[in-house]
C-alpha cells in the first residue's frame, strides 16, 4: 500500500503531478474547446466533477468486484464502461433537475467519455495502489489540476487571438501546444516540492 | 468493382490517412499517447506498432458487425470492441516485450481511449465494408507510425544525443554534445509537435 498522506497527494495532482502538462492525458478536449476561456473552465468543472465521482466508483468496483473473483484482466473494459455509464448518469439527471446548471455543462458532457485524463486517473489508481480515501483526493486533485490546465490556456489564447500579428503556420493548435509546452515548463519548478511517484 | 457511384479507391483511402486526413498532424486525434510515450524513437514506434493493430482489428470488426448494432448503442459497442483487442496487446506485449511494456506503461491501456480510433469506427468503420475499413485501418495506424516514431526520433537525439531504433543504436552524436534535457522531459514533447504541426500546415500551404 502506498503510504502518500491524502494532502500532499491533493497538492501534488494539482501541480507537481498535473495530469495534463506531465502525463498528457486528456489533450484532445483540451485542444478542442480552449478557444475561450467560458467554455475551457465550463469543461473544467465538468472534468473535476466526473473525474472525482468516477475514481470513486472505480476503486470500490475493482478491490470489491474484480479483485476477489480474479478478474482484473477485465478492468480496462469495466473502468470504461463505469465512466460512460455514469456521465450519461450525470447528464440525464442534470437535464432534468437543475436544467439552468445544463445549459452550462450540457455539451461538454458527453465529450468527457472519451476524455482519457478520466480513464488514466482510474489506472494510476490502481497501479499506485491507493486506499479509497487516496483515490478520492486524487480523483479530485487530478481534475483540478486539468481544469486549472486548460482555463489558463483558455485565458492565453483569448489574449492572443484578440490582439492578433501572429503568423499563419503557427494559429490554432501549433500556438496551443507550443503555450502549453510553456506552461509545463513554468509547472516543472513546482517539482522541487513534493514527488509523488 | 463496377460501381456507379464516385467513391474513392483502396489507394485514395490508403493515402489519405498518411497525407491529406493524417490522424495527428491534421485531424489532431490521438495526441496523448503520441506526446507521451515519444521520448526515445524505439518506444514510438512500439506504440505505433501497437495502435495499428488495435486501429486494424476493431476497424475490421467494427465494418463486420455494422449492420448488427443498433445506432443508439453503437459509442459503447465500439469501446468494448476497442478495449478488447487492447487487452490482447497488453497482454501479449506484457509477454514478448517486458522491456517496452514497462516503459509505455500505463499509455498500453489507455489506447482504449485513444480518440483516433473510436473516431474511425465512428466516422469510417460504421459506413463503409470491410476490405475499405481495413485499408482505411492500416492509412491511418501508418500515418499516426510516421508522425510518432518522427517526434520520437527528434526528442531523442535532441535530448539523448542518439537515435534508437528496433533496440539499435543508429546514430549517436558521441561524447562532445550536450543533451538538452529539456526534450526528453514533456515540456518538449508539447514544444517539438507545435512546431511540426507548424511546418505542416506551413509546407502544405506551399504545395
Amino acid at each position: 500500500m502506498n503510504s502518500i498522506d491524502p494532502g500532499t497527494l491533493f497538492f501534488a495532482a494539482i501541480f507537481t503531478n498535473n495530469i495534463l502538462l506531465t502525463n498528457f492525458l486528456g489533450l484532445c478536449p483540451y485542444l478542442a474547446i480552449s478557444r475561450d476561456l467560458r467554455s475551457a473552465s465550463g469543461l473544467g468543472v465538468a472534468v473535476v466533477f466526473v473525474m472525482s465521482c468516477t475514481a470513486v466508483l472505480n476503486h470500490l468496483i475493482y478491490h470489491h468486484i474484480l479483485v476477489p473473483y480474479d478478474l482484473e484482466h477485465f478492468r480496462y473494459i469495466v473502468f470504461i464502461i463505469v465512466i460512460a455509464s455514469f456521465v450519461q448518469l450525470v447528464e440525464m439527471t442534470v437535464e432534468r433537475y437543475f436544467p439552468a446548471l445544463y445549459m452550462v455543462l450540457g455539451i461538454f458532457l458527453p465529450l468527457i467519455t472519451v476524455n482519457c485524463a478520466i480513464l488514466g486517473a482510474s489506472l494510476f489508481m490502481v497501479i499506485r495502489e491507493y486506499t479509497l480515501v487516496q483515490a478520492a483526493v486524487y480523483g479530485a486533485g487530478s481534475g483540478i489540476g486539468w481544469m486549472l490546465a486548460i482555463s489558463l490556456v483558455g485565458a492565453i489564447r483569448e489574449k492572443i487571438e484578440k490582439s492578433g500579428g501572429l503568423p499563419k503556420g503557427l494559429e490554432g493548435p501549433a500556438i496551443t501546444l507550443i503555450i502549453t509546452g510553456m506552461l509545463s515548463l513554468a509547472f516543472i519548478a513546482f517539482s522541487g516540492m513534493i514527488q509523488i511517484q | 468493382m463496377a460501381r456507379v457511384k464516385r467513391e474513392k479507391t483502396l489507394g485514395q483511402i490508403f493515402m489519405n490517412g498518411i497525407v491529406e486526413e493524417n490522424p495527428i498532424l491534421v485531424l489532431m486525434i490521438g495526441l496523448c499517447p503520441l506526446l507521451a510515450v515519444s521520448g526515445t524513437a524505439n518506444d514510438a514506434f512500439g506504440m505505433g506498432v501497437a495502435t495499428i493493430f488495435v486501429l486494424v482489428c476493431s476497424n475490421l470488426l467494427v465494418s463486420l458487425v455494422r449492420n448488427f448494432i443498433p445506432p443508439q448503442i453503437r459509442i459503447p459497442i465500439f469501446i468494448v470492441i476497442i478495449s478488447s483487442f487492447v487487452t490482447v496487446v497488453d497482454l501479449t506485449m506484457h509477454g514478448f516485450q517486458p522491456e517496452l511494456y514497462k516503459n509505455l506503461g500505463i499509455f498500453v491501456p489507455l489506447i482504449v481511449v485513444n480518440c483516433m480510433i473510436l473516431g474511425r469506427s465512428e466516422a469510417f468503420a460504421f459506413r463503409h465494408g470491410p476490405v475499405r475499413a481495413l485499408v482505411d485501418g492500416l492509412g491511418m495506424g501508418i500515418g499516426f507510425i510516421l508522425v510518432i516514431t518522427t517526434l520520437g526520433a527528434i526528442r531523442e537525439i535532441l535530448g539523448n544525443g542518439t537515435i534508437t531504433l528496433f533496440n539499435t543504436e543508429l546514430l549517436n552524436l558521441g561524447e562532445n554534445y550536450k543533451p538538452a534535457l529539456l526534450f526528453i522531459m514533456p515540456p518538449g514533447g508539447f514544444l517539438t509537435i507545435g512546431f511540426l504541426m507548424a511546418l505542416k500546415k506551413k509546407l502544405s500551404k506551399a504545395a
